[in-house]
């Protein structure tokens, strides 16, 4: 579990068997099997409609909200299958959170956005809400740029600001997996490069799974890269080695842009 | 004829229709104004009518239209918006609910005569409330649910899905996600429901016919078991069971009733207005 491992983490925290996703008739995701490891950032990349960001929603089970979604197989989480009956799916977000593509933090002040996890959980019965807010916002490296401004609503951040809030918000509530879905596409290079720092930091504390449609983005900040192609897995594999010597043709084919 | 000229005509045809739309209103309102505005004064909206009413004011009356409102509130309240929060929220798309759905659209379509009959039956005689506050209160309520229902309805469901989303996703339960990110974004779309269904309720005369309403009856109530004078029925029988009856009295009654309604809904529009300032997304 160590950090100091580096890229050589083999520990899994979580174990994808098998697993099938449909919505309606239409099968999304095909017989998935990849492991994602412990305190490493693994990205997902393919072209739209591949089934990655699906693939990201199941794995703390967002999708359950679509009435026609279903799923076969299993994710197991620390060794747990999440889709098991009688899993708790609350449980089951607080400890598996989410950043999403499109900056969303509430309209409200940004003390309330990192608030809100915290304040749900009952975390405020136990520790000092300002403390815990103040933790959050010092892991994104916001809390210099506004810790005068807490009761500013957060509408007026800058996309980027707004981004790193929603990664302080879910941050506050101490997931153990953190879930990105695209969340530098609506952002300018500068911003996006914070959010790629940012998540090394977090490396250390958290298991990082990301959704890209950037392959520089995968390639520059992920350990472990998935390639996704009409709802299979075709390629998984350390980030180097898949990039510099991808073992199918079709990987080679998406990442040098002659696909996709 | 050109295209342009067929354009003008239609310009002027149509604007002529909504004016035609218009006149009625402006003329009832400035009818009722000029006739009844010189009766009114602090003591007609508060004294009780004297003289088999043919003098005095309306104290008693007005004060019964407020209690009814105000019970609606109380009765309507709370089922309407538990009711909208399960149809957007919570109700699955099946059978039941559309059964639901077309009784609340058959509620509103319902004749408020029908509201009274079914007032007196149920809660009059049924379950022995007697003519009585309670009761007028609990049959108005029932008629304003289905306007109250399909508005609030339609708050809870304009806020934006994402604010759900990413409640969810912090881990907040469904309740807290709707208590904490969708009820205060809805808060001026429902509470403009409930106005409009409380002025509807307020200017209503059959619901209370049978279940609360006194022909006259000088003294206040002094609790929700007692009967009362309400604003539209003492002016139906100010207008039509009292001979010799001044006419500038029923015009100012009139007048005060038109104010009521009028005044609920200005502040309708002014909390979703303000509401609606304050809102971010």
């Amino acid at each position: 579990m160590s950090a100091t491992e580096g890229n050589t983490n083999q520990e899994n925290k979580i174990l994808v068997n098998d697993f099938d996703f449909y919505y309606g008739d239409f099968k999304a995701l095909i017989g998935l099997n990849l492991p994602i490891r412990t305190n490493q950032i693994t990205a997902l990349i393919g072209p739209s409609g591949c089934g990655k960001s699906t693939f990201l929603r199941s794995l703390n089970r967002m999708n359950d909200t679509i009435s026609v979604a279903r799923a076969d197989g299993e994710i197991l989480l620390d060794g747990k299958n999440i889709y098991a009956p009688g899993v708790n799916v609350v449980d089951l977000r607080r400890r598996v959170g989410m950043v999403f593509q499109k900056p969303n933090p509430f309209p409200q002040s940004i003390y309330d956005n990192v608030a809100f996890g915290p304040r749900v959980m009952g975390l405020n019965r136990e520790r000092n809400l300002d403390e815990i807010v103040e933790e959050a916002l010092q892991s994104v490296v916001m809390w210099d740029e506004v810790k005068d401004d807490l009761k500013k609503s957060a509408m007026e951040l800058t996309p980027g600001q707004q981004q790193r809030l929603c990664i302080a918000r879910t941050v506050a509530v101490k997931p153990e997996v953190i879930l990105m879905d695209e969340p530098c596409s609506k952002l300018d290079p500068m911003a996006t490069l914070q959010v790629e720092e940012l998540m090394r930091r977090l490396a250390d504390e958290y298991t990082i799974v990301i959704v890209t449609h950037s392959m520089q983005q995968a390639a520059r900040a992920s350990d472990f890269t998935g390639f996704f192609w009409l709802g299979e897995l075709i390629e998984f594999g350390e980030t180097f080695s898949l990039f510099t010597q991808p073992k199918k043709e079709l990987t080679e084919a998406y990442i040098t842009g002659r696909r996709g | 004829m050109t295209a342009e000229r067929r354009n003008n005509i239609a310009t002027i045809l149509i604007t002529l229709v909504a004016a035609v739309v218009v006149i009625p209103i402006v003329f009832v309102i400035a009818f009722v104004i000029i006739q009844g505005m010189g009766m009114i004064s602090w003591e007609f909206i508060t004294s009780a009518p004297t003289n088999g009413m043919r003098e005095g004011g309306i104290g008693p009356a007005l004060l019964g239209t407020i209690l009814l409102t105000l019970g609606t509130a109380i009765v309507a309240m709370p089922l309407a918006i538990g009711a909208a929060i399960y149809l957007a929220e919570y109700a699955p798309n099946n059978w039941v609910t559309r059964q639901v759905r077309l009784a609340i659209v058959n509620l509103a379509g319902i004749p408020s005569i029908v509201y009274g009959l079914f007032g007196l039956g149920m809660f009059v005689l049924f379950l022995g409330t007697g003519t009585s506050i309670l009761a007028g209160s609990l049959t108005l309520g029932l008629m304003t649910l289905p306007v109250v229902i399909s508005t609030a309805e339609e708050a809870i469901l304009s806020v934006p899905p994402e604010f759900r989303t990413v409640s969810l996703s912090l881990g907040a339960t469904k309740w807290q996600t709707i208590r904490n990110h969708v009820l205060p974004h809805a808060t001026p779309g429902i509470i403009t429901g409930v106005i409009l269904g409380l002025s509807r309720a307020a200017g209503e005369t059959a619901p209370i016919l049978f279940t609360v309403a006194a022909f006259y009856l000088p003294e206040l109530p002094k609790s929700i078991m007692d009967q009362t004078m309400a604003l539209p029925y003492h002016l139906y029988v100010i207008s039509t069971q009292v001979p010799g009856m001044p006419t500038e009295i029923q015009y100012a009654t009139a007048l005060v009733l038109l104010l009521v309604v009028l005044l609920l809904t200005t502040f309708a529009t002014i909390v979703r207005t303000i509401m609606r300032r304050r809102r971010e997304w």
